[in-house]
């Protein structure tokens, strides 16, 4: 490790800020380049646009460690005690500036411009009165209520009976493998796969939806016995109200993994020891579960539950894909999504996020708290 | 499946006992759940090598049942990555999600080890508020962002969605590797800063190699979460074709009901690849990070 010369601090401090400008410059320059749409042209498309992610890719990822190299060598090419002092900021700085200019700027513009951004002559809550009595919002904000009350709970009962369940079967491994695969499928890859699913065709054509073939199959034993007249395959994604119960399966489906993953770390945490007493006291299997396991693992349930209510809440891409917020399924984030973008409102846009961040926040700071009850990262 | 040994009942207590004992009922129970869970994603997979005509006329399920008399085909993979934009889209995604997954955790690392083992001022209100900032959801942000980024042409960049990423990752990435970086043994350091190492030199060369499984983590959950995003990269990033990424791409195809609808199969499975490849390969160190989330690990 090269060692600073106190004798010409001066010099170093120039080579240092040399090689920070040099720095700066490059990542300037080529990431100005990479806006440049035919700076490839020469080149076949596909090649093209192989070169143009390269130098993307490698101008991102070494540039944020130049920036962090450079830094630090300005630093350290200061007296003595400059460095001392300023040392620490070269590590924490850089994350500090950036959460401020992309979440706090941002979240204090949101509430100041839903209280400030209102028609002349009428007070703060205009756009909160807007809101509240606009049919489309109360439905939006109804619709998140369901959301609410189902996703979480359901996610995390089919998931700890999954977690309890595969606990005691051959295979384990691989069984969970396909209930948590999932979780890498986008929400928007999620949408496809269950549009597929809740396919429609007019009665008579083959169904090619699983589901209104299932429908239809069941239907028809019971057509055959006389116990109903006829069955006819269903839109589900236009059938409201249960329209919002099958998008919530989609959600369901993409976070039982989840609920399952850390439930079921969580009860094989639990000492045998405890469910072996309580079977030796006549318990049954059903009731030491109840008893001994549940309470045991309910830091885990409690941070499953917050964590999945969180992202329900803020749900979007499913509903946009599916539906688009027709049929009477809008939640408030496609909500705040229209009325940025198809109606230009955003004083309504604001006001929607900071309903979001009002109904997030409490659920929040359970989750951390019990995050931090637990003790995590030890 | 072999029939259950009905054993003494003392064996049969807790869950130690063993998986050999399973009822019939648990192991349907399971056989259920998993199907559940699956059939949507094979119906999905099955419809991807059949002819348009054929997936839209017939359900999936006709050509497992007669997989010899089904006309199987490769074209709809072969179309969507030649003439759609999902190539475009494909790259797209990786000139974002690589940067936005390095960007973060290099600054969550930098950040971590500041402040767990420097001292200075201002310390403990700084990251007090980088982890208050966990509570704030991103939509929050999208509004003023938006502005800024619409008066400094910063929308539809590829550095401008990099940013917002790293920002939006941030709070969560830092406390996760806090909550690492803290708890390594104190001695380490303190034996190189006598031989005269600097902090940069100690993080680069001790903290982030010891780091390396709780880096890992926090970075395939921030690649995961970037490669699905859809809403920061509609917003920020948006939907031509030179920088759409594939949700957007695939988004699209949706809304356009026409020619290219039957193409959905295989644009969603190309989209799916990278992440179930990382998922997959990696997936021991995503359930670590998922658990060191969570419950204590």
């Amino acid at each position: 490790m090269e060692t600073i010369t106190p004798t010409r601090p001066g010099l170093k401090v120039i080579q240092a800020l040399l090689l920070a400008g040099v720095v700066v410059l490059v990542l300037w320059f080529g990431l100005g380049l990479l806006r440049q749409p035919d700076l490839f042209s020469s080149l076949p498309p596909n090649l093209s646009k192989l070169a143009q992610a390269l130098i993307a890719i490698v101008l991102g990822v070494v540039g944020i460690w130049a920036l962090f190299y450079s830094a630090n060598t300005i630093v350290e090419a200061l007296p003595g005690r400059a460095t001392e002092l300023l040392r620490p900021y070269v590590f924490v700085l850089p994350a500090v500036a950036v959460v401020t200019l992309y979440l706090i700027y941002p979240t204090v513009g949101t509430v100041v411009e839903s209280v400030t951004n209102v028609p002349e002559g009428s007070g703060p809550l205009y756009n909160y009165t807007e809101a509240f009595t606009n049919p489309e919002v109360l439905l939006a904000l109804r619709n998140n209520l369901i959301w609410l009350l189902l996703a979480p709970a359901a996610s995390v009962l089919i998931g700890l009976v999954f977690a309890a369940l595969v606990d005691r079967i051959k295979r384990e491994s691989l069984a969970k493998s396909f209930v948590f695969m999932p979780l890498a499928v986008s929400f928007v890859g999620a949408a496809v796969i269950w549009k597929f699913v809740y396919a429609w065709k007019p009665p008579g054509q083959p169904q090619i939806g699983i589901l209104n073939a299932a429908w239809v199959w069941v239907g028809g034993f019971f057509v055959n016995l006389g116990w109903i007249e006829q069955v006819e395959p269903i839109a589900w994604l236009q059938l409201i109200p249960w329209n919002t119960v099958a998008l919530i399966a989609i959600m369901v489906w993409l976070q039982v993994g989840f609920a399952m993953v850390v439930l079921s770390a969580a009860i094989k945490g639990v000492p045998a020891e405890l469910t072996e007493a309580a079977r030796i006291d006549g318990a049954s299997e059903f009731q030491s579960f109840i008893r001994i396991v549940v309470p045991s693992i309910w830091g885990a349930l409690l941070t499953v539950y917050t964590t999945i209510a969180i992202a329900v809440l803020k749900v979007f891409d499913i509903i946009f894909v599916t539906t688009g917020g027709n049929f009477d399924t809008s939640v408030v984030a496609v909500r705040m999504y229209q009325e940025m973008f198809r109606f230009r409102n955003f004083a309504q846009a604001t006001t929607m996020a900071v309903i979001l961040l009002i109904a997030v926040i409490p659920i929040m700071v359970i989750n951390i708290r019990n995050l931090r009850r637990q003790g995590i990262g030890k | 499946m072999t029939t259950t040994v009905s054993k003494p009942k003392r064996e049969k207590v807790g869950r130690t006992a063993g998986p050999e004992k399973a009822s019939w009922l648990v192991r349907l129970s399971v056989f259920v759940i998993v199907a559940m869970w699956t059939i949507p994603t094979l119906g999905l997979f099955v419809n991807s090598f059949r002819t348009s005509v054929e997936s839209s006329s017939t359900g999936w399920w006709t050509s497992l049942i007669h997989p010899f008399t089904t006309e199987w085909t490769l074209d709809n993979y072969h179309r969507v990555l030649t003439s759609g934009g999902m190539f475009d889209a494909l790259i797209n995604s990786l000139i974002v999600t690589i940067p936005s997954t390095v960007i973060p955790v290099t600054l969550a690392a930098f950040a971590a080890y500041g402040f767990a083992w420097l001292r200075f001022k201002g310390r403990g209100l700084m990251f007090g508020l980088l982890v208050a900032l966990l509570v704030v959801p991103l939509q929050l942000a999208l509004v003023p962002l938006l502005q800024v980024y619409q008066s400094t042409g910063l929308t539809g960049s590829f550095v401008g969605v990099w940013l917002a990423h790293t920002g939006f990752g941030l709070p969560l990435a830092v406390f996760l590797l806090y909550g690492f970086i803290s708890q390594l043994p104190k001695d380490l350091f303190e034996s190189a800063f006598i031989d005269g190492a600097s902090p940069f030199t100690v993080f680069t060369r001790l903290v982030l190699p010891l780091s390396v499984p709780a880096l890992a983590a926090f970075a395939i959950f921030q690649f995961l979460w970037v490669w699905n995003d859809f809403l920061v990269a509609l917003v920020f990033l948006g939907t031509s074709s030179d920088v759409a990424v594939l949700t957007i791409e695939l988004a699209s195809i949706v809304g356009s009901r026409g020619e290219a609808f039957h193409l959905l199969t295989a644009a969603a499975f190309v989209s799916m690849l990278i992440p179930l490849i990382v998922f997959l390969s990696l997936q021991r160190y995503f359930v670590r990070g998922l658990l060191a989330g969570s419950v204590k690990g």
